[in-house]
């Protein structure tokens, strides 16, 4: 019964937190109350001692302190802090022995917490390598600090310990392993040592056990050569790595930040190296090397072919006319024999239409997936949760770049940590100022008004452009192939260009007028904007090459209207490069001329990475655009991004600084990258699809040109297999059902779907769980701070008891007489 | 591929590619910078181990260390006297944890240590002062670098013993992400 009582005690405690003074108030008497029993306690054993005590009155009772004390705490966190008790310095000796060998107070002590530390972890990688635990297998009230460190380890728990580690390195795959003693934090000399026990051992069983089968040794030794081999192919790729210094030399006086989108350019080079590869192994090579029997206008080279990409490049390998829609010998090695040449026809004939279907497809594919793979990883490990608290000390701890090496920089770098500091105080300080309903008013006003600028001026733009390529192509169609009708063809990539090079300066005008509440919102804002006026400008362009000329061909008098787009992406990028450069020469030159003579600015003007990045993504969509209609395209990009690097790298040297606030470099990255796969990759997939897939190829040049639409060659081939060998029936079955039809793609994208969603819930998920164990772990150490004031409480009370004991006894004694 | 070095054995190399972030390449290159700070201190034959540090105040003048203001807190924490002479164990273990393939965990236990100015496994309010102080050259008021300190251990101390212990910085360090592309050096 009066167990009951106290329990409706403390569910009342739980429901009345206006109570919470009068319980507060009675934890002195608490403590009162229950110190009688503390007569003759040990020194070590006080803990113990106290949970013991009492009956389950008691206990009950203490609980119900313990959670007012919490709730109480939790609420005046504010005001706790003056009076902090385990600040106190006069512990007891007693209470500092116990204090000091806590498990949570010897992480991190020597090598023996380490290893300790990491022989449970192996052991849990192994278990978990054995069967997946769930959630429910982690007690309630476990704390990490328990189940992973030990306390101090004498010798001889240490010499254990490291057996045990041992024995689990063993275990572990060899990649596992590697990872493992890579992590540890230890000496080289013990790395080493435990490597050579963990290797030793493992190569000793294998060699000493006989019942091996030859079967598992062949495997084991795969599997070696296997990991060898890869390791070779790694450090080759290490090795390869361009622009080492350079990139030191950014980072070194830039930070970071800067550095980001020099190693964005890297991507984005490796990515068109691969497709130009792909590309120039399967479909320029073999059609290069057999030239089709056209008999082409001897068309003079020009200077202004680079400009345009046509005239004489027209008939190229660069563009998709030049391709045949048959298949072509490859070329053959004169010193086989005649027996070979009978069968030439039958082995080494090139399907160049299917070459090409498929040589697009598969490279989309995998770009597709090493895209998809690289903005996971980059996800993963700039997921941040969300708490507003944790400025300050995320400021003095994680803002210095180790990376900056100039002295200047270094400066630069201490002045920026410093306002930032002196900014955060005075915000933590003042607190939220509360803004007036006007001001508010005022604020929301500037922001409409400059999303409504920005926004008029992005339609504006696009319809601009819709009008002149209406007007270009439509009104005026491109008949001859005179000077000036080449010229013409240059005026609406010119006009394209100059608009994503001026309007997102007019964005930063407008955006200087608003204010923001932080300047990631303001970076943000920035970028949407950009990417906005980039999106409708390609998607307007892309509706003019892909509706109106591949759908108006014949009333335009093009023969190829494949290469004709080809062309014009080939001038769109031209021309961006172009203004780039001219952008970067002396757009940046003169304004730090401006800024310094002009303005009177003392420091030089900041290099702006998300615009820059933003062009170079535009850049790569126009080549993944391209890609279909201009096999060579990549090799374009790749000669710009190039001489990109060594442009950007000089005029920043020369006329910028590093930024002022701290650049989320991971963050950034990551969003980067997301951008790279989902307007931009996608887009150009979409349109590459849509291609395929419903426009007509022309029926006078290029790989498709009997055909209805591109995909069909594929199944072509298939059929003709099927000719061939009546076992392949299942291909062409195959192709039909899965790739043909719509539904599947539907399903396959429905069921995507549903794995996104189910796993952002999973996220979700997860994101409660933190923030509760974030609450458990701030009522652990709740509890820690506790016990420890009452252990402390009770050994002084203990103190200043026995010596009154002592004196009443005395005057009892002396009271009898 | 053939070996063609004849610095360390091969079984040296191996073990030391398996232990740090470093193919072999990368690992002959760090060892020509390591004897490039003291040549005649450094032997070109390392197969016997020779027992030799390059002291602190050469360690120091490293262009990737010359302006860093923790860089004799690094060549303590990293150095087996503690006292910031390196051995090449000490010299690659460094520059190993501080490459960007080093797991956040491994950079917060270092970065943890580094930043212990007392070498007492926590980072307490006078270890705080003294990073804020390397951090903004001493230029920041009494005050206001007390504030600062009281406020830091308010939101990161979660066990409420009024300095930081490793785990309330690995827990800071989570809400960080930039936290791996700071702590990083290129050499």
């Amino acid at each position: 019964m009066d167990r009951d009582r106290s329990l409706h005690h403390i569910e009342a405690a739980l429901e009345s937190p206006a109570e919470e003074h009068v319980h507060h108030s009675s934890f002195s008497p608490l403590m009162e109350e229950s110190s009688p029993g503390l007569e003759e306690p040990h020194d070590a054993v006080e803990m113990e001692v106290l949970a013991e005590e009492g009956g389950g009155d008691e206990q009950t009772e203490v609980l119900s302190a313990l959670v007012d004390r919490r709730r109480g705490s939790v609420q005046g966190h504010e005001g706790s802090r003056q009076g902090n008790p385990l600040a106190r310095e006069r512990w007891s000796s007693a209470t500092q022995r116990v204090l000091c060998s806590m498990p949570s107070r010897t992480i991190g002590r020597g090598q023996g917490a380490v290893i300790s530390q990491y022989s449970d972890r192996t052991t849990q990688l192994r278990r978990r390598r054995l069967s997946q635990p769930s959630i429910r297998d982690y007690s309630r009230s476990a704390r990490p600090s328990i189940r992973g460190y030990r306390m101090e380890v004498d010798p001889e728990e240490e010499a254990k310990e490291r057996e045990k580690l041992v024995n689990n390195l063993q275990s572990l795959p060899a990649g596992e392993r590697m990872r493992m003693l890579r992590a540890m934090p230890l000496r080289m000399a013990e790395k080493s040592e435990l490597r050579k026990l963990a290797c030793s051992s493992k190569v000793r069983r294998s060699l000493s056990s006989t019942e091996i089968s030859c079967c598992s040794r062949l495997k084991f030794y795969t599997i070696i050569s296997l990991q060898q081999g890869w390791g070779i192919v790694v450090s080759f790729l290490q090795s390869l790595q361009p622009w080492q210094v350079a990139l030191k030399t950014v980072s070194g006086r830039f930070g970071t930040g800067v550095l980001s989108y020099f190693l964005f350019l890297k991507t984005l080079l490796f990515f068109n190296v691969f497709l130009f590869c792909v590309n120039g192994f399967f479909l320029v090579i073999p059609q290069a090397a057999n030239p089709p029997p056209y008999d082409y206008a001897n068309v003079s080279f020009s200077g202004l072919e680079l400009l345009t990409g046509g005239g004489y490049f027209t008939d190229t390998v660069m563009f998709y006319g030049y391709y045949t829609n048959d298949s072509c010998q490859l070329p053959e090695n004169s010193t086989n024999g005649t027996a070979n040449q009978s069968n030439c026809t039958q082995h080494t004939s090139y399907n160049i239409p299917v070459a090409y279907f498929f040589t697009i497809g598969v490279a989309f594919f995998v770009t597709c997936v090493i895209l998809v793979y690289s903005m996971s990883k980059s996800f993963a490990q700039s997921f941040r949760i969300e708490k507003s608290r944790g400025n300050l000390t995320v400021k003095v701890f994680c803002s210095w770049d180790f990376s900056v090496l100039k002295k200047s920089s270094v400066k630069l770098q201490t002045e920026n940590i410093r306002t930032q500091l002196k900014e955060l105080l005075s915000e933590v300080n003042c607190g939220k100022v509360e803004k007036s309903l006007l001001r508010r008013l005022e604020r929301m006003a500037v922001h409409v008004l400059a999303w409504a600028m920005c926004l008029a001026s992005t339609v504006g733009c696009a319809l601009a452009v819709f009008h002149l390529s209406k007007h270009l192509f439509e009104d005026h169609p491109p008949v001859s192939m005179s000077l000036k009708d080449e010229a013409r063809l240059l005026a609406l990539p010119v006009v394209v260009s100059s608009i994503n090079l001026l309007l997102p300066g007019f964005f930063n005008t407008v955006a200087w007028m608003e204010e923001y509440d932080s300047p990631s919102v303001r970076t943000y804002v920035a970028i949407f904007r950009n990417l906005l006026l980039k999106v409708s400008v390609l998607g307007m362009l892309c509706y003019h090459w892909l509706v109106k000329i591949a759908g108006d061909s014949e009333k335009l008098k093009l023969k190829c209207w494949e290469s004709f787009v080809g062309q014009e992406l080939y001038r769109f990028l031209l021309m961006d490069f172009i203004f780039t450069m001219l952008d970067t020469l002396f757009g940046e030159f003169l304004w730090k001329l401006f800024s310094q003579r002009v303005l009177r600015r003392k420091r030089k003007p900041v290099f702006d990475i998300a615009r820059n990045v933003l062009d170079l993504i535009y850049g790569q969509t126009l080549t993944w655009l391209g890609v279909l209609f201009t096999p060579l395209l990549p090799a374009v990009q790749i000669i710009k991004l190039l001489l990109l690097f060594y442009v950007k790298k000089a005029s920043l040297m020369m006329n910028c600084q590093a930024p002022r606030r701290l650049w989320r470099a991971r963050q950034m990255s990551t969003l980067f990258i997301t951008l790279l796969c989902f307007p931009s990759f996608l887009g150009a997939a979409v349109s590459v699809t849509y291609t395929m897939w419903t426009i007509e190829p022309s029926k006078t040049c290029g790989p498709f040109r009997d055909l209805p639409k591109m995909f069909q060659s594929g199944k072509r081939w298939v059929e003709e297999l099927e000719a061939a060998n009546s076992r392949l029936t299942w291909l062409s079955w195959v192709y039909t059902y899965l790739l043909e039809n719509p539904i599947f793609l539907f399903i396959a994208a429905g069921v995507f779907l549903i794995i996104t969603y189910f796993h952002t819930q999973v996220v979700d998920g997860q994101r409660k769980i933190i923030a509760l164990l974030q609450e458990q772990i701030e009522n652990e150490g709740q509890d820690k701070k506790f016990l420890i004031t009452k252990l402390q409480a009770a050994h002084e009370r203990k103190q200043s008891f026995s010596p009154r004991r002592l004196e009443s006894r005395d005057s009892e004694v002396s009271g009898m007489d | 591929m053939g070996n063609k070095q004849t610095i360390f054995t091969t079984q040296q190399l191996d073990a030391y590619q398996d232990c740090t972030f470093f193919t072999r390449k990368e690992i002959i290159r760090l060892f020509h910078r390591y004897r490039d700070l003291a040549p005649q201190l450094i032997p070109l034959d390392y197969t016997n181990k020779p027992d030799v540090k390059v002291p602190y105040e050469l360690i120091g003048s490293m262009p990737e260390l010359k302006e860093n203001p923790f860089r004799q807190r690094i060549a303590e924490v990293f150095s087996e006297d503690g006292e910031g002479n390196m051995t090449l164990d000490d010299f690659l273990d460094m520059f190993s944890v501080l490459s960007e393939m080093a797991p956040r965990d491994l950079k917060a236990y270092y970065a943890f240590k580094i930043y212990d100015f007392n070498n007492d496994d926590y980072i307490c309010v006078s270890d705080l002062e003294k990073t804020l102080n390397k951090l903004t050259r001493n230029e920041l008021s009494e005050d206001e670098s007390r504030l600062v300190c009281e406020k830091v251990i308010d939101e990161a101390d979660l066990d409420n013993d009024g300095r930081l212990s490793l785990e309330d910085f690995q827990h800071m360090i989570i809400r960080a992400p930039d936290f791996l592309s700071t702590f990083h050096i290129r050499i």
